[in-house]
């Protein structure tokens, strides 16, 4: 029996189309994975539901839920809906809290406002929440505030906020894209968990198909905001009948076509290299505990390999990644380039010329003000003398990327995310470097642009001998482009090897650990693969 | 909490030993001789040297310094050259106008640019929002003493619902002193109260941007309980910054007020007191201003950490 159905749902934003005939139904106590790219509109799905649609947002269609339609509602109607008879979260868990609210007054808040309990018995109420989503009383009393907890904790507080009044839809839109591997595993636990338990319905967005192939009942696949596909899930995934949803499906499983030829020439050498940093003092005369970041980590990187460093925030890859680009100084060991070079903040120009990075976030990595010639052609700064074809070099630089020598002359915000991580890459190889770091390069992006951004990166190794030090979180992405990998936890290196050893057969428990966290796409529903 | 307040104490305590620093030895350094200063260019050399005496400049530096901290201290801040009597009696007349003044043009200016600002967030764009803004910009951009002689002319003179100038000291009595500080309060509030309303408007509009208005939303609150309950105590901060810095500039910024208004406060006092080069004054209002600034900013670090749980940490 469906809980709710929604009939050509449509929507523009001033004027801009956003959704087209959405439909859909959502069974009772059932998961309905909405998946697609950024842009597609299942945000904006969720939050027409909601009724928390933007300024200049004009919706038509019905969504209806016990035979009302929610969108002839008025405000007083839908206030009393949210929250109560539809619950929330949303993807950042680290904002989605009040700071300067407890968080037993912000899970208390849902029942007070509902007027179903006064403070005291919303309090007890709010306990009962927060056990029930594995934050006990002994260590998460209620007057903790937000910023004493970690992400995924976080999360678990806006879902106790969510399902505070047991309502009869959840709608969790990327509930885990911000949280780790391990942690994301916890949370779709508790999800599946509260749908068995409540016989809640679900309504899960998310861009990762691996996320939804082990939760959803039934799946809709969203492109440029009309429903292409929907299913139930295993056949869905099985037939993959459109041909966006088989894009889908070929890009999150690609893995670019390599073929590395790796020398005996070392590029980079790490050598027992620690760093730590002072904690606030936890008394006034006390010493400052420490934090020690990065423990004693060492490895080597040659010319034309690609090593992955995979681990969770907070293991340390953060710091190890700034000391090695010189950026921050080690407290011990030593960080070389071409075994003779000391790596640290002061060295010479000519060496940090040789090693560039590509950061995550294709948005904040470039100065708007300039334009795309000056940014890229920037690590010339790093030479005595600019080189007399710069303009040409430049040039070159884009067409290697796969843009055009006249997007010189446009700013940033004229391009895409992906088109921007071609040129966050441009910039990096302008100066001929040995070695690029690629910081998270690929996490921000769509799969399907992800995809293409992968097989850049491979065919420019190929092509100049690239050294490679590809750090990420993403498993399945290290495993598509790394030769080697190392798999960092509190500051040390807990396992290192061939990549597809480690993955085949992880040694270190932790790294099973996090392979087992992984989503997967069940493989026997992947034999139908479409070429 | 405590420990909070207790490193902002420290801090306190060194920034006014520092202050005391600086506004002695820069007295110090002023070329010639401090006494021979204040008594102008045709002063008799006896006399100068009898005030030398007075002022103890025969003394070294060092112990000049301590005697005048040591005096402050005290309370006792020495005499005044031209007025002949105690300077911590003049300056505790002198803070019996400008202290409440101040204060009353703060309330009214906070009474006014919270719900102004408040409701400029909540109707972004409206024509009303627009009205609010184009007239927080006027009342930034005309000068309070305009204001305040536009104010002596309606309500003094037209209506006479209010003396025009004068203050008849506290002894008079509660209310007839109210009524004598009402129009400069109002001067005084008008552009800081437009200054506010508008940081309280963005600081409101950057709030209702985030991620935790939007959670709210979702459990059901409305939107004006989403201000109310959400909105608001994060938007505090940067306000409260403002009305700590407000307070130090009305405390000795309000002497043009003080002059159209004939109120013998502080900054009348200093004004005469640089005049009339008595350095004695100079210095220790000075002192006093220093101390007041750093007596609030202090208040203030108390109420942002009251506000926002991220900057008390637990022990």
């Amino acid at each position: 029996m469906s809980l709710i159905s929604v009939e050509n749902l449509s929507l523009d934003i001033y004027g801009t189309p956003i959704l087209r005939d959405v439909s859909f139904d959502i069974a009772q106590g059932k998961v309905f994975g909405l998946v697609g790219e950024s842009g597609s509109g299942k945000s904006m799905t969720s939050l027409a539901l909601m009724k928390l649609l933007p300024d200049g947002a004009r919706r038509s269609g019905r969504a209806v839920i016990d035979g009302r339609d929610l969108f002839a509602l008025d405000e007083a109607a839908m206030c009393a809906i949210r929250g109560n008879q539809i619950g929330m979260i949303f993807q950042e868990p680290m904002t989605a809290l009040n700071p300067v609210q407890t968080i037993g007054d912000q899970v208390a808040e849902t029942l007070v406002v509902h007027g179903v309990a006064k403070r005291a018995e919303a309090l007890a109420i709010a306990r009962e929440k927060l056990d029930r989503v594995g934050l006990d009383g002994a260590r998460f009393p209620l007057d903790r505030y937000p910023h004493e907890l970690s992400g995924g904790q976080r999360q678990r507080v806006c879902i106790a906020m969510a399902v505070a009044l047991r309502p009869r839809l959840l709608i969790a839109d990327e509930p885990t894209t911000a949280l780790d591997v391990t942690t994301q595993a916890q949370i779709l636990d508790l999800l599946r968990g509260l749908v068995e338990e409540e016989g809640m319905s679900l309504l899960m967005i998310t861009h990762d198909l691996a996320v939804v192939s082990g939760l959803a009942d039934h799946v809709a696949v969203m492109q440029e905001g009309r429903i292409v596909e929907q299913g139930p899930t295993e056949e869905l995934f099985r037939t993959r009948a459109h041909d966006y949803t088989q894009r889908l499906f070929a890009a999150s499983a690609h893995r670019p076509a390599r073929e590395p030829t790796v020398t005996d020439e070392i590029l980079l050498t790490v050598e027992d290299a620690r760093r730590s940093y002072a904690l606030p003092r936890r008394s006034l005369f006390g010493t400052a505990p420490k934090l020690e970041a990065v423990r004693g980590v060492s490895f080597t990187l040659r010319k034309g390999e690609s090593l992955g460093l995979v681990g969770e925030s907070g293991c340390g890859k953060s710091t190890l990644t700034r000391a090695i680009l010189g950026l921050e100084d080690l407290q011990g060991g030593s960080i070389r380039l071409f075994d003779r070079e000391p790596v640290k903040p002061g060295m010479a120009n000519a060496l940090r010329a040789g090693l560039q990075v590509v950061f995550q976030d294709p948005y904040g990595s470039f100065n708007p003000r300039w334009k795309v010639s000056r940014l890229v052609a920037e690590p010339f700064h790093l030479m005595p003398h600019p080189p007399a074809d710069a303009r040409d070099r430049v040039n070159d630089a884009l067409v290697e990327v796969g843009l055009r020598p006249d997007d010189a002359d446009k700013y940033i915000h004229e391009f895409s995310g992906g088109q921007r991580q071609r040129i966050a890459i441009a910039r990096a190889l302008i100066n001929r470097p040995d070695l690029i770091v690629l910081d998270e390069a690929v996490s921000a992006l769509d799969v399907r642009v992800r995809a293409q951004i992968l097989d850049l990166l491979a065919r420019l190794q190929e092509t100049h001998g690239l050294g490679y030090l590809f750090i990420s979180h993403d498993l399945h992405v290290v495993r598509a482009i790394t030769d080697r990998v190392m798999v960092m936890k509190a500051g040390e290196i807990v396992e290192t090897g061939e990549t597809e050893a480690v993955f085949a057969n992880p040694q270190h428990p932790y790294t099973r650990q996090l392979i087992a966290a992984t989503p997967t796409i069940p493989a026997q529903w992947q034999m139908q693969e479409h070429a | 909490m405590l420990r909070f307040a207790l490193q902002r104490l420290t801090s306190l305590t060194i920034s006014l030993i520092v202050a005391s620093m600086v506004i002695f030895f820069v007295i110090e350094v002023i070329p010639g001789d401090p006494a021979a200063y204040m008594l102008g260019m045709n002063a008799q050399p006896e006399t100068v040297a009898a005030l030398r005496r007075d002022l103890g400049l025969d003394q070294g530096l060092f112990v000049r310094y301590l005697a005048w901290v040591g005096g402050m201290v005290t309370g006792d801040f020495g005499t005044s050259y031209t007025y002949r009597v105690p300077v911590s009696e003049l300056i505790m007349a002198r803070l019996g106008v400008s202290l409440p003044l101040t204060v009353y043009a703060l309330v009214l200016s906070t009474l006014i640019a919270f719900p102004v600002g408040l409701i400029a967030a909540a109707r972004r764009g409206s024509a009303l929002d627009a009205g609010i803004m184009g007239g927080t910009q006027l009342g930034i951009a005309l000068p309070n003493f305009w204001f305040a002689m536009l104010l002596v002319l309606f309500f003094s003179i037209t209506l006479q619902w209010f003396s025009a100038g004068g203050f008849p000291g506290w002894d008079a009595g509660f209310w007839i002193n109210i009524q004598a500080l009402t129009l400069p309060a109002v001067a005084l509030a008008l552009p800081q109260a437009s200054i506010l309303a508008r940081v309280m408007r963005s600081a409101v509009i950057e709030t209702l941007g985030q991620d935790y208005i939007r959670t709210a939303r979702a459990k059901g609150l409305t939107s004006r309980q989403t201000v109310v309950r959400h909105a608001l105590r994060n938007a505090l901060i940067p306000v409260l910054t403002i009305i700590g810095l407000q307070f130090s500039f009305l405390l000795a910024g309000g002497i043009i007020i003080e002059n159209v208004f004939f109120l013998p406060g502080l900054g009348r006092l200093i004004f005469q007191a640089i005049t009339q080069r008595d350095l004695i004054v100079v210095e220790s209002v000075v002192m006093i201003l220093v101390f007041a600034v750093i007596l609030v900013t202090f208040l203030v670090d108390l109420t942002y950490a009251a506000a926002d749980p991220r900057l008390r940490r637990r022990a």
